[in-house]
């Protein structure tokens, strides 16, 4: 039976309090905090994130990468290849790209359900994430998290399994971005909602329930994107669903995560689920894709909970921080010199050491090594054997910080430049910077893991490497 | 083996004054180092029979020498990071012992700011040209790689934030009171330990003063036979050994570096203990210049060099051991704290330094009784680095 077999939310650590935004701007806040994606990522490097937070034996299995997004780092190059280097999936895998609908999400996932009961690939991964922008001022600037969710769809001891689909396409107009804005546009909130938003949800969720002749009473939970709570709440209770049942919308906590949004839902609803629970699941953009969830016993084995933990982690930002990683103001310019262009042979010979961490362990004295400058190892650093070395992961080790510096000089966005001598735990070293680590916080022996994050862009191209972060004891 | 002990000796210096020289090119620099060389040492520049230039970002092959109008000569452009006019004036020996030459010359030269960047411009001396095209080098400054042994030091030897901060000052202070002292120094001025406690923050723990500046400057050495030298000046400084010591990037990739100690600047300085023949460089020599790029490292190098016991550095700091009028006087030219460091150009003006000592020409910063002296570098990026350790001295044997 196909279904879903793994999953892992990742929401940034960074938040932004709506009162901060209302208070420079004079307007009303919407309560609670957004999460705002640090000035090292995008929806890339946190979709390399959520897969990185699903259960880790699968990776080996998997043939298939669905990378859903509206706010995909290029026009013309394909992102879910770059995650699928960076999680060091087989190149044979079958990757793509889906864009440009807040739908994707939900269209990636029926996409891969129906790759994977036609025989054409076996275990795919579906990873949603979004990094929308909303313009200063405004509601959505208010509105909008950011986030990743992936889930894996496949046939091995699922978690959930599908007992049903529904889609319908609809080109209601309620928010927009042509191909040269950088903001939401939007349509007036009550055409929006009662012309557009409820009629659509209405329709797919009773329609989903007539076609497999269900109602309200035979499910635990009903999952469906929303942004206004109280709205949400009515659609719900006017198709007969209970306070109980309903998954309420991430608003206030994490802000309206795009093409993740449904989905991070779903993974909150599921990391709570008991064997047996049905869940209704429907997402909302240009129509709707709905789902019926069955769970089933394998749900026990979910030790995770990994969206609470994401949830729990918070580094408190101020407005201006928030301007500046999402570059919305042009800054003065800098008399530090500017870095190099970057070799794209070298990029492209080094992709396993740059893009998934691999090193080598040399099989005559058996110490794992990294390159710190992006290089093939041919003679080992310890006993000088050439040539003699095997694969080593190091994006999956911990380590410590055996010592870091502090640096003021650094161009970077998040001053002072935090730098850590990473040793790792079984062997190996790398200098590299720390990031999601408040400077207070870094210190000699602080325990760490690794986490793919852009370093800089070159000529229209980012610059993906890893980078050691905390690690922080879930609450 | 035979090794370079007394085989070849610097007959003439020069050395510019080092600054922000915004109304010098590299070709006035170079003309100055190397005629003041020149007049030192009683030669014509047509005298000079081979020559080696050492620079990192002011010039590319030896056509950097052109503005010299030296006539067909072999000429050498050389580059090894910190340790560059050290380089130059190793190369130059090497020729001139192994006969290829019998006059040549060595110069070192650097206009920095002509970058028109803050700080080190390109791939910097942080790291190689291979580290930012491959983009993953985490970008961080000068001051942040030294700053890793700071942290480290501080960790290992228990030393409070505050006290480690007083020990770093006294060597910035004593720096500045020597330089104060030299004409030639970019910087003049005296500054107190609160001044140099209470700057700001550059990299952790290092704050303004524990920091080297970024300037310009040249400096320069004639090179001749050692059998010949009296012939040309009755107070030859004899080269008693030309160390350097590379290491392949341990610091980086081992667990067993341990950022209170650089084995390079070790390996390097007992290679040149042992060539020189000296057994106790804390008693044998007489003067020392070494790198102090950042406070931290001139501390660390105490002992890397073997002038104190491995973590007694605090312990000497505090009784004043290097200080000019010390037991074993550090920097007493000012050191990169007030020249600055143009990177070719260091190692030499080190050297220059040494060599007016020797020869008890150096004023108000005269040592006493001086017979050997000692120029060190280090170069290169957070755990890697290219030492280099000479040593000379004003008699021969």
């Amino acid at each position: 039976m196909v279904g879903i077999t793994s999953l892992g939310a990742y929401i940034p650590i960074y938040r932004l309090n709506r009162d901060e935004i209302a208070k420079i701007w004079g307007t009303k806040s919407l309560g609670g905090e957004k999460a705002v994606a640090g000035y090292d990522e995008d929806s890339l490097t946190m979709a390399v994130a959520a897969a990185n937070n699903s259960m880790k034996r699968e990776m080996a299995e998997i043939d298939g990468l669905f990378f859903a997004t509206t706010t995909a780092p290029y026009k013309e190059k394909q992102s879910a290849a770059v995650i699928a280097s960076a999680i060091n999936l087989n190149r044979r895998c079958y990757t793509s790209d889906l864009c440009n609908s807040l739908r994707t999400g939900t269209l990636a996932i029926r996409s891969a359900i129906d790759t994977v009961n036609s025989g054409s690939a076996k275990n795919i991964l579906v990873i949603a994430s979004d990094c929308r922008i909303g313009a200063a001022q405004g509601k959505f600037e208010q509105i909008l998290g950011d986030g990743a969710a992936a889930l894996i769809i496949g046939s091995k001891d699922p978690i959930a399994i599908i007992e049903g689909m529904h889609s319908v396409f609809s080109t209601f107009t309620d928010t927009w971005r042509s191909q040269l804005d950088s903001f939401i546009r939007f349509a007036e909130n009550r055409y929006a909602n009662d012309v557009g938003y409820k009629p659509i949800m209405q329709d797919v969720i009773s329609d989903i329930m007539k076609k497999y002749k269900l109602t309200p009473k035979d499910f635990s939970k009903i999952v469906f994107d929303g942004v206004a709570i109280k709205e949400h709440h009515r659609i719900a209770k006017k198709l007969g669903f209970e306070e109980s049942q309903i998954i309420k919308p991430l608003s206030r906590d994490v802000g309206h995560t795009g093409a993740a949004s449904s989905i991070l839902m779903l993974i909150r609803c599921l990391e709570e689920a008991s064997p047996g629970d049905r869940v209704l699941f429907a997402s909302y953009g240009d129509g709707s894709d709905a789902f019926i969830f069955r769970i089933t016993d394998q749900i026990k084995k979910i030790k995770k909970r990994t969206f609470r933990e994401s949830l729990s982690k918070k580094i408190p930002i101020d407005y201006g921080k928030y301007l500046r990683w999402r570059n919305l103001v042009t800054e003065e310019m800098s008399t530090l010199p500017e870095r190099p262009a970057l070799s794209l042979p070298r990029r492209w010979r080094e992709r396993r050491s740059i893009l998934a961490l691999y090193g080598y362990k040399c099989k005559q004295c058996g110490t794992p090594q990294l390159s710190p400058v992006g290089q093939t190892l041919r003679v080992c650093a310890v006993c000088q054997a050439r040539d003699n070395f095997e694969e080593y992961k190091f994006s999956d080790k911990k380590g410590t910080i055996f010592t870091y510096s502090i640096d003021s000089l650094q161009a970077t966005r998040n001053p002072p430049g935090l730098n850590g001598i990473v040793d790792f735990d079984g062997g190996g070293r790398l200098i590299c910077e720390v990031t999601d680590c408040e400077p207070d916080r870094i210190h000699v022996g602080m325990p760490v893991e690794m986490t793919f994050r852009m370093m800089f862009q070159s000529n229209g191209i980012n610059n993906y490497f890893w980078k050691a972060k905390p690690i922080r004891k879930d609450l | 083996m035979d090794g370079i002990k007394d085989k070849v000796a610097i007959v003439g210096m020069g050395c510019t004054k080092f600054g922000e020289l915004w109304n010098k090119g590299v070709e006035d620099l170079i003309v100055e180092a190397a005629f003041e060389a020149f007049e030192d040492a009683n030669i014509e520049s047509k005298d000079i029979q081979a020559a080696w230039i050492g620079t990192v970002f002011s010039g590319l092959s030896a056509i950097t020498l052109a503005p010299l109008g030296l006539q067909y000569i072999p000429m050498t452009r050389v580059e090894n990071m910190c340790a560059t006019g050290s380089e130059a004036l190793r190369a130059a020996s090497y020729a001139v012992a192994a006969g290829a030459c019998d006059i040549a010359l060595a110069l070192g030269v650097e206009k920095l700011k002509d970058a028109g960047v803050t700080g080190l411009k390109g791939p910097s001396v942080v790291g190689d040209n291979s580290e930012s095209i491959s983009g993953i080098s985490p970008g961080y400054s000068a001051p942040a790689a030294f700053a890793y042994l700071g942290t480290r030091y501080f960790h290992d030897h228990n030393i409070a934030f505050d006290e480690g901060k007083k020990l770093l000052a006294e060597i910035a202070v004593k720096n500045h009171y020597n330089g104060s002292l030299n004409p030639r120094a970019h910087f003049n001025n005296r500054v107190t330990l609160e001044q140099v406690v209470n700057a700001p923050i550059v990299a952790w723990p290092l704050g303004l003063y524990d920091c080297c500046g970024v300037s310009d400057g040249a400096a320069a050495a004639v090179i001749m036979r050692s059998d010949m030298a009296k012939g040309f000046r009755a107070d030859p400084i004899y080269i008693k050994s030309l160390s350097i010591c590379v290491g392949a990037r341990q610091g980086a990739m081992r667990q067993d570096y341990d950022f209170v100690h650089i084995e390079e600047n070790v390996r390097a300085a007992q290679m040149a203990y042992d060539d020189a023949g000296v057994k106790n460089p804390r008693e044998e020599i007489s003067v020392a210049e070494i790198h102090d790029c950042f406070t931290v490292h001139e501390m660390i190098v105490y002992e890397d060099l073997q002038f104190c016991n491995r973590g007694m550095a605090s312990e000497e700091i505090k009784a004043g051991t290097f200080k000019l009028k010390g037991e074993l006087p550090v920097n007493t030219d000012g050191g990169l704290k007030c020249f600055g460091h143009p990177i070719g150009a260091s190692g030499l003006r080190m050297m220059y330094e040494v060599y007016k000592q020797l020869q008890e020409k150096a004023g108000p910063r005269q040592v006493m009784n001086p017979r050997l002296g000692l120029t060190h570098n280090l170069g290169g990026s957070a755990g890697t680095g290219i030492a280099s350790c000479f040593v000379v001295g004003n008699e021969r044997g």
